[in-house]
């Protein structure tokens, strides 16, 4: 899988590795062409000038001798790099002149052409300008060019002479250098132009991968619940306008989830504020309750009775409800203090007259820092279900403990009964869940475990229901220090 | 049996709590604000306050602390939760103790005559500790020859703890002996009473060299 990045530079290559290679492939073949027509122009007004000059008007009237052939010979080849061949039908009539260039042979084409089309005689054709012709060769790796023409010679005493043939060869070594050096430089002009299109690759690919990479971010954030994170939508193209698009969904999240939490909030306020009214009554009833119970006789006492009883119900059902409600709130404070955590344990079941039927293993010497109120809350609330729910023994096992998460300590508090069904067994943390659906009024507020858990969260820790053969068995983990929330 | 001026605002609640009182005992006086509080404490001195904390016009932290502005009266705070801020500024305010609502009337009872047990005198119970002078008898603590007004309970907090000189004495221990409340009792009413001590007997407060807080399990009197 290649990256957003890894496409955009492989493109931006591509594109300008072929740009490069098509521009420097056009202007190498049109130097190319440039050069060899101005090489052949050169030469062949070369031939032109020196058969001008060399062939002389009249002739001796003798046979043709490499004597009489040699000046012209020597003319055509008198620039270096050339050789030239003059050759006329007599025996004898042919002279070579300049380099020698071993291994070439005038190519037959060009010596056809130079002879003319056709059987005709070639003694009866007039004198005029040369046809001149050309051909490139190449020669073990060396490209020459090959100019042939036929030369006239003028009448002697009323007959043509023979005409005789003239051939030069240049060799196009130095030419075939400047194009090769000028192929050099268009492929490092070429490689240069690829390496500055990577580099814009990089740049767009940055300026395109960094809006990019914002939105990642801005959605990660919004994700995590950063509801007010928004991205910088300035510009007019597709990413401004996915980040716009980005934005006022964010928007309307936020909306929304700030609309579902006012609910959530007055819902929960509510639930406050009514226990909080309940309470005044309530302290009126708790008040006075005592003296009814006290002071009643006959039938009205088991009324008065029941009226003391179900207020401390009330009480304790409306002390949960706000309990929860302002661990929910958040507004619940820690009071830390540093106690001897045994005997905390200890005095918390004496109090509740527990002492008898709860078998005990503490380690002794153990000093935490702990809110006692919410410890005493979650130690009661765990054996008051053991010993409510379970069968006896019912121990509460007091430990330290390193792990999982650095020095704290461990409370097991467990039961002899049949233990919690599986299904029920995630469910016992919930607020107004009960084991049996028939019945549907415990005595508890429903709300123990979900406070004891909320209690032990406060203090950092956490409370968790352990996976066991027989009966159940709650565990307590607290840091020990506690760890600080701010 | 005690003259209680009970504060509460609610009528029912404060009949109640005027039924439950006076079936145990006591004398009580009830007001429905702040203000006609004060006015009762300056006409008719009751031995004990029993102050709701949340009151219309001034609210019962504030009649606290107007109270304290004059004397040790004993005051006991009825607050709706125990971990509200009230708490804690009721306690710096100077309150003895406090309840929660709803309070079973054993427990206002247990409480209020604890709190009335601090005034009790006991003649010749004086201890002198550096330029700190600790009388019983009198209720009274001179430091350096200067006469220091302390309420019952931070002369108790005192006694307790300069009756131990360099033993550290945990929170709860403090609570148990002065306070007398069970193994549950707030740590911040210890604090908040410590800091209330210093802030009268100590030079520095923050560098206190009578109390001595010892990190982890307590505060400590170091004798001179």
């Amino acid at each position: 899988m290649i990256g957003l990045r890894g496409r955009l530079v492989a493109a931006f290559a591509a594109v300008a590795l072929l740009a490069s290679a098509v521009t420097a492939g056009i202007a190498y073949w049109l130097v190319r062409r440039a050069l060899l027509e101005r090489v052949q122009n050169a030469v062949v007004n070369d031939v032109r000038n020196v058969l001008a000059q060399t062939v002389p008007t009249r002739l001796p009237d003798t046979t043709l001798t490499s004597d009489l052939l040699q000046p012209i010979s020597r003319a055509l080849a008198r620039q270096p790099g050339r050789q030239s061949w003059v050759l006329g039908d007599e025996p004898g009539g042919w002279a070579t002149s300049g380099a020698h260039f071993t291994g070439l042979r005038i190519p037959p084409k060009l010596i056809a052409a130079v002879r003319g089309p056709g059987p005709h005689n070639r003694f009866a054709r007039p004198l005029r300008g040369q046809q001149i012709y050309f051909q490139r060769i190449s020669s073990r790796g060396v490209p020459y060019l090959v100019v042939g023409t036929p030369v006239y010679l003028p009448a002697t005493g009323g007959r043509f002479a023979s005409p005789i043939e003239a051939y030069v060869i240049v060799s196009l070594q130095r030419e075939r250098d400047d194009l090769d050096r000028m192929a050099r430089s268009v492929a490092a002009g070429s490689g240069a132009a690829v390496v500055v299109a990577l580099l814009l690759a990089l740049l767009a690919a940055r300026s395109v991968l960094r809006p990019v990479r914002r939105l990642a971010a801005a959605a990660q954030g919004l994700g995590a619940g950063d509801l007010q994170r928004r991205v910088d939508a300035r510009g007019r193209d597709e990413l401004a306008r996915l980040a716009r698009i980005f934005n006022s969904s964010a928007e309307a999240l936020e909306a929304s989830v700030t609309e579902l939490r006012e609910m959530e909030r007055s819902a929960r306020r509510f639930v406050a504020d009514v226990s909080h009214e309940l309470r005044t009554p309530l302290t009126a009833m708790t008040a006075v309750t005592d003296a009814l119970e006290e002071e009643a006789t006959g039938s009205a006492a088991t009324a008065a009775g029941l009226v003391a009883e179900e207020t401390r119900r009330l009480r304790t059902l409306i002390g949960h409800l706000l309990e929860i409600s302002r661990l929910d709130a958040g507004a619940a404070a820690l009071v830390l203090d540093d106690v001897d955590l045994p005997e905390l344990v200890v005095q918390s079941l004496r109090l509740r007259d527990w002492s008898e039927e709860v078998e005990t293993d503490l380690v002794p010497d153990l000093r935490a820092r702990v809110d006692p109120r919410r410890f005493d809350m979650i130690l009661a609330n765990l054996v008051g279900n053991a010993l409510k729910h379970g069968e006896r023994p019912v121990t509460v096992r007091l430990r330290r403990s390193y792990v999982p998460d650095g020095p704290g300590i461990r409370l097991r508090v467990s039961d002899s009964g049949p233990g919690i069904p599986e299904e029920a067994r995630r469910h016992v943390f919930e607020r107004f869940w009960k084991a049996d659906a028939a019945r549907t009024r415990s005595e508890g507020s429903g709300l123990g475990l979900a406070i004891a858990r909320a209690n032990a969260e406060l203090h950092g820790g956490e409370l968790t229901l352990l996976d066991t053969d027989t009966g159940t068995t709650f565990e307590l983990w607290l840091p020990n220090p506690p760890v600080e929330r701010v | 049996m005690a003259t209680i001026l009970l504060v509460e605002d609610d009528p029912s609640a404060r009949a109640g709590l005027e039924f439950a009182l006076t079936r145990l005992g006591h004398s009580v006086t009830a007001r429905e604000t702040g203000e006609l509080g004060l006015e009762q404490v300056r006409t008719q001195r009751p031995e004990i306050v029993i102050l709701d904390v949340m009151l219309p016009g001034i609210d019962g932290v504030e009649v606290c602390r107007r109270i304290r502005a004059e004397d040790s009266l004993p005051v006991i705070l009825l607050t709706a939760r125990s971990d509200d801020i009230d708490v804690v500024v009721g306690l710096e305010a100077g309150a003895d103790d406090y309840v929660v609502k709803p309070v079973e009337p054993r427990v206002l009872d247990a409480r209020l005559r604890a709190v009335l047990r601090r005034v009790e005198r006991a003649p010749g119970d004086r201890s002198t500790h550096g330029d700190l002078v600790i009388d019983r008898g009198t209720m009274k603590v001179r430091r350096a020859g200067q006469d220091v007004h302390v309420t019952a309970t931070e002369l108790r907090l005192l006694l307790e703890l300069s009756r131990h000189p360099g033993q550290v004495l945990t929170r709860q221990q403090l609570l148990a002996s002065v306070w007398e409340h069970d193994f549950l009792g707030d740590s911040r009413l210890v604090d908040a009473t410590v800091q209330r001590v210093r802030s009268k007997i100590e030079d520095v407060p923050s560098r206190p060299k009578y109390i001595e807080t010892v990190r982890g399990f307590g505060y400590r009197f170091v004798a001179s």
